[in-house]
């Protein structure tokens, strides 16, 4: 006999992709529970803010309208249960969590994304934290990562962050890259810091960015950027940025209470002789991040490997169905994007499974080609862009899935 | 450290919360009502959340979401938890995560 799952669709992850493909799903009458870790739904929007055009998004409101939805259509949010199994049955899936077993018919994995650690002599020193840290401490819980901090690596996320930060009235005494070497890579290097801040062109009014939001595109500009780089940084919102100075280690007896620079070559190469400390409290690593996808491996989904996208993701198509019978995805598990893309992600993802559970009508197609479309659009307007080759990599992984010809 | 009480930005905190009353290795402190320990004790000024289990040495919280673990506690009644989700409540009884006796690795340490 075959038990009826508690809901028409489970959703793992509270953020904007899992919220968006909630409220979508309920709206057309399918019964949706959204579980979460954290102690309260939105995902790392509730921190976000960034400026745009001399106003504020505030990825809080976002969330607040995406929650106050879901509560009217009658979507179950669970907060602070934790996932650690999933199991398919001959027409379900059971999922295992903090809170017991939880039967569905379809299962949307919306886990977002975790950050890359960056290890550096020092760092289980106490006030040494990831980038994310502390922004989730001062823009989510209110309370102040520290007196003044240093801000180890340089990328989208590093200055999105240190921006935030600064606002949010926590002294940032600079940012720097991290010390070349196996770990740190590419990370390490002056000209490769430039090219990831190319991307984040529109969002600074600060000279560097704005010339290289021009010239960016031709080839050899990254590098002519670093090399005229001033030695001693130059400051974007007020805040020291150092693409000459790295970290070599973070010093204390208890916590921190200092981090050792030096200055580096246009290779990355330590300068002898300019080695100096700066006192700081606190010490943000910021490593990048990557798909948080391990669900996807316990649920039997097959992976793929794209740089574009952040590292591994479960294989999917464009409808964020991966070849799993019953399993979808969306958001940053499908690759690192921001959060306006991963919303549009979750709305296709939940016509994809209003499709495939036959609630969507006549006209179907229609309805969910039109929430792709949105995604593209949306992915082509996107403000922060993570990493200059995701539409092509994209287009490549969806081209990958088809090929395969899994369902 | 200090706390946000008026963001330039976001305005005041989502949820208006409660002072509870609780205890970090018998020490005296307060809080608030349903935010994380691991908040509640950076707000006190205490970091230092875990000794690692092997070498003693300080640990604390890293990533601030679940991912880590890194800020492992010992809540009375309910054993070992990740603080940065962990609700507080009032009257709680809380410990920093021990060093555990050498014999069970083994392991000399210098």
């Amino acid at each position: 006999m075959t038990k009826t799952p508690a809901y028409d669709l489970l959703i793992i992850g509270a953020g904007p992709a899992g919220l968006s493909a909630a409220a979508a799903a309920a709206e057309h009458g399918l019964g949706v529970a959204v579980l979460d870790e954290f102690t309260e739904p939105g995902g790392r929007m509730l921190g976000q803010f960034h400026e745009e055009k001399g106003r504020w998004w505030v990825g809080r409101r976002v969330a607040e309208q995406l929650i106050e939805k879901c509560s009217v259509l009658g979507v179950d949010i669970r907060c602070g249960v934790s996932v650690h199994g999933m199991l398919r049955t001959d027409h379900s899936w059971v999922v295992r969590s903090a809170s017991g077993s939880i039967s569905a018919a379809r299962v949307l994995l919306a886990t977002g994304a975790a950050e890359i650690p960056q290890p550096i002599p020092g760092w289980t020193l106490p006030g040494v934290m990831s980038i994310g840290a502390a922004q989730v401490m001062a823009n989510v819980h209110y309370v102040k990562p520290g007196r003044r901090g240093l801000i180890i690596g340089v990328n989208v996320l590093a200055m999105a962050i240190a921006r935030e930060l600064s606002v949010s009235g926590v002294t940032i005494a600079g940012i720097v890259l991290p010390e070349r070497n196996s770990v740190s890579g590419q990370d390490a290097l002056p000209e490769e810091a430039v090219k990831r801040l190319l991307n984040l062109a529109h969002l600074a009014p600060s000279p560097l960015l704005r010339i290289g939001g021009k010239l960016g595109a031709r080839l050899g500009m990254a590098g002519t950027l670093s090399r005229i780089f001033p030695r001693d940084g130059m400051k974007i919102w007020g805040i020291p940025l150092q693409l000459r100075t790295a970290a070599i280690s973070i010093n204390g007896q208890h916590h921190v209470e200092s981090v050792t620079l030096a200055d580096v070559t246009i290779a990355g190469e330590i300068i002898p002789g300019s080695k100096r400390e700066v006192q700081v409290d606190f010490v943000a690593l910021a490593g990048g991040l990557y798909p948080l996808a391990e669900l996807a491996a316990v649920a039997g989904c097959p992976f793929v490997y794209a740089k574009e996208l952040g590292g591994h993701i479960p294989l999917h198509n464009e409808n964020m169905q991966t070849p799993v019978k019953g399993l979808y995805v969306a958001g940053n598990i499908t690759g690192i994007e921001s959060a306006l893309v991963a919303m549009a992600q979750g709305r296709v993802a939940a016509a994809a499974i209003c499709r495939d559970a036959g609630v969507l009508g006549k006209g179907l197609e229609h309805t969910l080609d039109e929430a792709t479309d949105h995604v593209r659009r949306v992915r082509a307007a996107a403000l922060i862009q993570f990493h200059s080759g995701i539409p092509d990599a994209r287009e490549q992984l969806y081209k990958k899935r088809e090929e395969k010809a899994w369902m | 450290m200090e706390r946000i009480t008026f963001h330039p930005i976001l305005g005041p905190q989502r949820i208006e919360r409660e002072p509870v009353s609780f205890t970090f290795n018998g020490r005296k402190l307060t809080g608030l009502q349903g935010e994380p320990i691991a908040a509640a004790l950076l707000a006190s000024g205490i970091r230092t959340l875990r000794r690692h289990e092997e070498s003693g040495t300080a640990r604390a919280l890293y990533c601030a979401i679940g991912h880590c673990m890194e800020c492992r506690l010992n809540v009375e009644g309910r054993g070992k938890v990740r603080s940065c989700l962990t609700p507080l409540e009032e009257g709680m009884r809380i410990t920093e995560g021990q060093q555990l006796p050498n014999e069970i690795t083994g392991r000399k340490l210098q």
